[in-house]
Order: structure tokens, then C-alpha cells, then sequence
């Protein structure tokens, strides 16, 4: 692993038609880290992705994946990345390890009865080698892909969206299985829609129309978003959430469970609008900010802008 | 875009071991790729088998001596003919040829009884509505036999037991609409051509549009595959499948209908593999071409009407249009149809059948081209 940086691109566009669909995004991803990408639907994650391992070509940008030209060198880069696809893209009506060992000639794995053999053991289905892929649970398909992502011990796991529909118990295991190899120096792309899972990263990136809006680790992402979170609790949320939502220092209102997550960009503002909905009936306390608060607060931000 | 555009030996296996196995998963697929050519066999050979009696006839009578009705009595008799009426002018006849009315008009001349009496030769026209030669085939080769028994029993007859030479009769047959009349040795061979183009075009036309229609196909642009190993890796399983459709077919043609194998066996399987992989080809490329599954069918449709039509096998070659034959000279089953029966019918050796194979390799090369530049190694 001697180059510092797994991911190193700058100004990656692309468009379908007239519609940008990724907008001129740099990305640096060092190697052995965790990087998560998030964003609303249709904002751009597996485009941008897809870009990267040569599956769409690029309409504008430059850099290196691994090493190689994002743009000229997809056949080398291909070789070193393991893509796990948003949709099971294996075969249905092939067994999971007539799946595996597809994949291991694909790649020319030496001994290959026993990386597939041993690939197996490590999902747990040894005994079930023979299934068809296609009877396989949704949960368990993900784990599939994952396991022949990993057949060929690329250097780069470009994920997307590996942990939906995965039950909790599974998706720690997963994510445990993540940063192992993450510290074995394997760099990690991933996307997800959870939060928990983001804050599992060890960087964020926000997407949102094909932009790059916050970018860098947890705490980086809160703090150059610079909210400040009041929660409240009492009676009537909906209505007073309502109320909330007509004061202009208040950004976004949330409703989390039995609180309501109120935030805005400047502080002194909202702690002045607040001070008009203080009544006895309610408790009000300044939080710090969430990593979904932030998320929230984005996407309102981004519809402003863009529709 | 690679440099290392080099074939992989071992990617292509892996290939070809995904598509068998695929394959063989797929029973119905497979079952009919079997079960077609066999029940196309037997629905044609019952077709040609069948000897068809009873076929609307008209005669057309100038002569009313004896051995001109005596030989009207012997056709009656036949049971091949059914002689519906009796004309007395070419335009008539011709009406009830083209209307359909009859299968045959029988024309007897004027002078047919004293030209036999003088033991001169006479001479009989038949007309035959040949567009169904089938139908037509085997009453025309009795009438020959029937025509100079009859006759002959009618010579000795009168003159009780005087030996006079067997008369001597001209049977003209006039094959009228359909004149290189295919016989049933014709259709076997022809056949193979056919269910080769249908199942082989089609079948693989399905098999890229597939792969991008279950998503697999992301999947495997995202690994490190080149074109030309993923679409000869599709084809490789199914060229033995076509093996397999000729084998049947050759089988059952030599068993059931005794068509005989003049030439060498070896020689028909060369020239079926290159036409089977040409078939391959084309369907590869309709499917690098085509949207989606339902579109890929449509486009073989579209390949394999023009091929039957214009090939030979409906209609003869020789009977078309000049600018058909054109078109039909650019579809590899014309000139397979062409090496099959050379090589089946007429013994034709390689010298022969290599005319026949350029251009059917030459088709294959450009469609392989034009499908290599079309498959997209991105989802764009
Ligand atoms: N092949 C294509 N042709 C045209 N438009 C496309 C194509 N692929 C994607 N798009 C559009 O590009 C936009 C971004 O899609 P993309 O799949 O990258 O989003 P995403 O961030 O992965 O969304 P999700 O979270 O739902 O997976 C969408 O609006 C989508 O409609
Ligand atoms: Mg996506």
C-alpha cells in the first residue's frame, strides 16, 4: 500500500441527457479508510460509483483510482475493486458457490476450490453451497455479494447500499467484518441511508443533486454545518412544530420520537424566536447537534436550492 | 479501453462453464430446443409422406376415339384423379388452374387415337398446378405407368392376341407456378437450415438482453471481462446444442424418411458448425442491440422471416424476382440450403461446397464486427 491516497479524483461529472446528475465532484479517499457516502435518492451515489469503476463513462473530470486514471485505466482498476451492486446482480439460477467460483475463475484465483471453499465457511454457508442464489433471503443475497466481492482480495470495496434490508444482528456482524478489513489496509467506499452506519465511517461525504455538500469526518461534517439543536417535550408537538416552523431562525423542525429536534444556523436568532414558545407546558433543552439533524437540515437546504 | 486487450483463456472458461451450467438449469429452454426441430420433422414429413388421392382434375378432351377413352377410364380409376369435369378450350382450363378448381388439366389431342392406330407416337399434356408440389408429385409418376398399360391392353384387344409393339407415348407434364418442383428429399435437408436459423437466433439473441435485464450484466462489466469472451462464451454452449438439433434431424430424416447421404458426413457437420456459429453470431449481436427480451424476439422474427422466404426453401430460388434473389443471396441459410442438398442429395465433395461457405463466413465476420463494436463495456 504505498500510495496515500485509495481515491483521488477531481471534478467527476456526469449527465443523462441534459440533467447533471453528478456535478463536478473531488473526492479524496486514503487508503485503509472507511468512507461513507450518503444522500437523498437520486442524488448521485451509484452514478458516481459506477464512474469509478469504469462502468459509465465520465463527461467530465480526472484522477486516480489506485493508482490508475479513473479514465483510461478501468481494466486495471477492475482488477483490484471489488463492487458490490445496489441490486443482487449474481447469477439467481446459479448455486452460491457455482456463484464463487464464477467469480474466482474470473479472476484467475489460484487454488480456487479453496478460496471458495474457505469464502463459504466464512459466510456461514457451508452447508448450503448447493442452494440456488435466487432462494436466498434478501438479507442473505447482500452477504452473498459481499462474501464474492471479496473472492478476489481487491484493494478497493466500492459498496452500495450492502446493508439494506440486512437484520440488525447481521449488519453488526457485517460492519464488524468492515473495520477488520479496513485495518488490514483495504479501502472502503460505501453508501447508506443510516445514520448509525455513518457514524461507523470514518468520513462522510454528502450528496445531493450530484453535489458534494459536506464532506470530512463526524465531527466536521457538525461543525462546518453549524447548527445549534433545541429539543422539547410536552404536549401537542405536531401543533407546535406548526408554530415553530413560520419563525425564520428556525431551520428545520424534526419530530423524534417523544421530542421534537429544533435547529437553526444562528444561534442567538433561535434562542430570540424560541423564547416566544417557552411555556410552562413545555421543557425546552439546547442538545448537540445530530449527525441526522445535520442530514436533515441538508436536505431541506438542497431542495431549496435546486427545485 | 485497456491495454491488455488480450483473449483470457480462463475467463472465457469461466465463461462457458457459467453458460452451461445456466443452461442446464434452463429445462423448458432446453426441451424445446430439442423438441422443435423433431416436431417440425414430423410435421413436415407427415406433409411430404402423405400420397395425396382424389385431386380435382379436368380433361380436355379433342379426341373421341377408344384409346382416348379408355386411358380418361384408367386415370378415373387410378383414384389419384378425380375428374371433375371436361373442358374444350385452353381458356377454360387455364380459369379453373387459376382459381384452384383443379390440381390437373389432362390434355388429350385431336389426333391421339389414329396416331396410335398408325403406331405413330402420341403424346399426352398434362398440367399440373404445382405451388404444392407435394400434392402434385406422386399422381403425375403414376399416370406414365397407368397411361401405357392401359393403352396396351386396348392395342390387343380388337386385334385379339397380334403382337404390335407397345405404343409409344410422349407424356409432356407442364408444372405450371412453381417450376423446380421440390421434392421430399428437398425439405429434410432444408429443414435443418431452417430450425438452425429459428432456435439458434433467437435463442441467443436472449442471452446478453437477459443478462441486462436481471442486472447481471453490471455485475459483470465490473469485473475484468472483454467482449469477445463474454460473446463467444455464450455461443460455445449453444453450438452444441445445434449439434444436437442437426443429429436428431439427420436421425430421423435417414430413419423415418429414408433420404439418402450422398456425400460425406463429415463434411455436412463442418459446414452446419460454421453456420451455426454464423446463426450465433447474429443472435448475439440482435441482443447487444436490443433493449429488452421482448424486443430481442421481435428481431429474430425480423432475420428469420426474410431468411425462410428468401433462402429456397419456401419457394424455389430460381423462381423469384431478380431483386429476391438478391436479398436471398445475402442470408447464410440460402447458401446452406444449397451446401446441405449438394452435399446430402448430390454428393458434393469440398471443391463444391466451398463456394457455398464463403459467404456464409464472410456474413458471419461482419455481424460479429458490428456486434463486438455495438456491446457496450459500460451501462451508458
Ligand atoms: N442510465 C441512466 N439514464 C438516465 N438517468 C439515470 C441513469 N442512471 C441514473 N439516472 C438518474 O441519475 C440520478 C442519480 O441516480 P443514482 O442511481 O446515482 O442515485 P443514488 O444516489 O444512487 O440514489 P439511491 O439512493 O436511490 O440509490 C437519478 O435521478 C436517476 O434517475
Ligand atoms: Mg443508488
Amino acid at each position: 500500500m504505498s500510495e496515500p491516497l485509495a481515491i483521488d479524483v477531481s471534478g467527476m461529472t456526469k449527465r443523462f441527457g441534459n440533467r447533471t446528475v453528478v456535478d463536478s465532484i473531488d473526492l479524496q479517499v486514503r487508503t485503509g479508510e472507511i468512507f461513507g457516502f450518503l444522500g437523498p435518492n437520486g442524488s448521485g451515489k451509484t452514478t458516481f460509483i459506477r464512474m469509478l469503476c469504469g462502468l459509465l463513462r465520465a463527461d467530465g473530470g480526472s484522477g486516480t483510482c489506485l493508482g490508475f486514471d479513473v479514465i483510461g485505466e478501468s481494466e486495471q482498476i477492475k482488477r483490484n475493486v471489488g463492487y458490490m451492486t445496489q441490486r443482487f446482480s449474481f447469477y439467481e439460477d446459479l448455486s452460491i458457490r457455482e456463484n464463487l467460483d464464477f467469480v474466482a475463475r474470473i479472476y484467475g484465483i489460484l487454488n480456487r476450490k479453496a478460496a471458495v471453499d474457505a469464502s463459504l465457511e466464512k459466510l456461514g454457508l457451508a452447508s448450503r453451497g448447493r442452494q440456488l442464489a435466487g432462494q436466498l433471503s434478501g438479507g442473505w443475497k447482500q452477504r452473498l455479494a459481499l462474501a464474492a466481492c471479496l473472492i478476489h482480495q481487491p484493494r478497493l470495496l466500492l459498496l452500495d447500499e450492502p446493508t439494506a434490508g440486512v437484520d440488525p444482528k447481521a449488519r453488526r456482524d457485517f460492519w464488524e467484518q468492515i473495520h477488520e478489513l479496513a485495518s488490514e489496509g483495504l479501502t472502503v467506499l460505501i453508501t447508506t441511508h443510516y445514520m448509525d452506519e455513518a457514524e461507523r465511517c470514518h468520513r462522510l461525504g454528502y450528496l445531493a443533486y450530484g453535489q458534494l455538500l459536506a464532506y470530512g469526518t463526524v465531527s466536521e461534517v457538525i461543525r462546518t454545518v453549524g447548527l445549534t439543536t433545541w429539543t422539547v417535550k410536552g404536549p401537542r408537538l405536531a401543533e407546535l412544530a406548526g408554530r415553530l416552523r413560520k419563525e425564520p431562525a428556525v431551520a428545520h423542525v424534526a419530530a423524534f420520537g417523544e421530542a421534537l429536534h429544533v435547529s437553526g444556523t444562528d444561534a442567538a436568532a433561535l434562542e430570540k424566536a424560541l423564547s416566544a414558545h417557552r411555556t410552562e407546558a413545555y421543557v425546552w433543552s439546547q442538545v448537540e447537534t445530530s449527525l441526522e439533524d445535520v442530514f436533515i437540515h441538508l436536505m431541506g437546504e438542497a431542495r431549496d436550492n435546486f427545485s | 479501453m485497456g491495454h491488455s486487450t488480450s483473449f483470457s483463456w480462463q475467463r472465457f472458461v469461466a465463461l462457458v462453464v457459467k453458460e452451461f451450467t445456466q443452461m442446464q438449469r434452463d429445462r423448458l429452454t432446453f426441451a424445446m430446443m430439442v423438441g422443435i426441430p423433431l416436431m417440425q420433422l414430423m410435421l413436415f414429413g407427415f406433409a411430404i409422406n402423405s400420397d395425396p388421392k382424389h385431386l380435382p382434375t379436368a380433361v380436355l378432351l379433342a379426341d373421341q376415339g377408344p384409346q382416348a377413352r379408355s386411358l380418361v377410364q384408367a386415370i378415373r380409376n387410378s383414384g389419384y384423379y378425380d375428374i371433375v369435369g371436361t373442358v374444350t378450350t385452353q381458356f377454360e382450363a387455364d380459369a379453373l388452374l387459376d382459381r384452384g378448381e383443379v390440381q390437373f388439366v389432362i390434355h388429350i389431342p385431336a389426333d391421339f387415337s389414329r396416331r396410335l392406330w398408325r403406331g405413330e407416337k402420341a403424346s399426352v399434356l398434362v398440367e399440373a398446378d404445382a405451388t404444392d408440389p407435394g400434392a402434385t408429385g406422386s399422381a403425375v409418376s403414376t399416370l406414365r405407368a397407368l397411361a401405357s398399360s392401359a393403352l396396351s391392353h386396348d392395342a390387343r384387344g380388337p386385334l385379339g392376341g397380334l403382337i404390335t409393339p407397345p405404343p409409344r407415348l410422349d407424356l409432356l407434364v407442364h408444372a405450371r407456378y412453381n417450376p423446380e418442383a421440390i421434392t421430399q428429399f428437398n425439405i429434410v435437408p432444408g429443414l435443418m437450415g431452417v430450425v438452425l436459423t429459428m432456435t439458434m437466433v433467437m435463442i441467443t439473441s436472449l442471452a446478453i438482453t437477459r443478462e441486462r435485464e436481471r442486472g447481471t450484466m453490471e455485475n459483470l462489466l465490473s469485473m475484468p471481462v472483454r467482449p469477445l469472451e463474454v460473446m463467444t462464451g455464450k455461443i460455445i454452449p449453444y453450438i452444441l446444442v445445434g449439434f444436437i438439433q442437426v443429429s436428431l434431424i439427420l436421425i430421423a430424416s435417414h430413419v423415418i424418411f429414408h433420404v439418402p447421404m450422398a456425400g460425406s458426413l463429415a463434411l455436412l457437420y463442418v459446414v452446419t458448425s460454421l453456420f451455426i456459429a454464423t446463426n450465433l453470431a447474429v443472435g448475439i449481436t440482435f441482443s447487444t442491440v436490443a433493449q429488452n427480451q421482448l424486443q430481442a424476439v421481435q428481431m429474430s422474427f425480423f432475420f428469420f422471416l426474410p431468411s425462410l422466404l428468401l433462402s429456397g426453401f419456401m419457394f424455389p430460388f430460381r423462381g423469384m424476382p431478380v431483386w429476391a434473389q438478391a436479398i436471398g443471396e445475402v442470408f447464410p441459410l440460402t447458401h446452406f440450403l444449397r451446401a446441405v442438398r449438394g452435399i446430402m442429395l448430390k454428393g458434393n465433395g469440398i471443391g463444391v461446397v466451398a463456394g457455398h461457405l464463403w459467404p456464409v463466413a464472410g456474413f458471419m465476420v461482419v455481424v460479429l464486427l458490428i456486434g463486438i463494436k455495438r456491446y457496450r463495456q459500460t451501462l451508458d
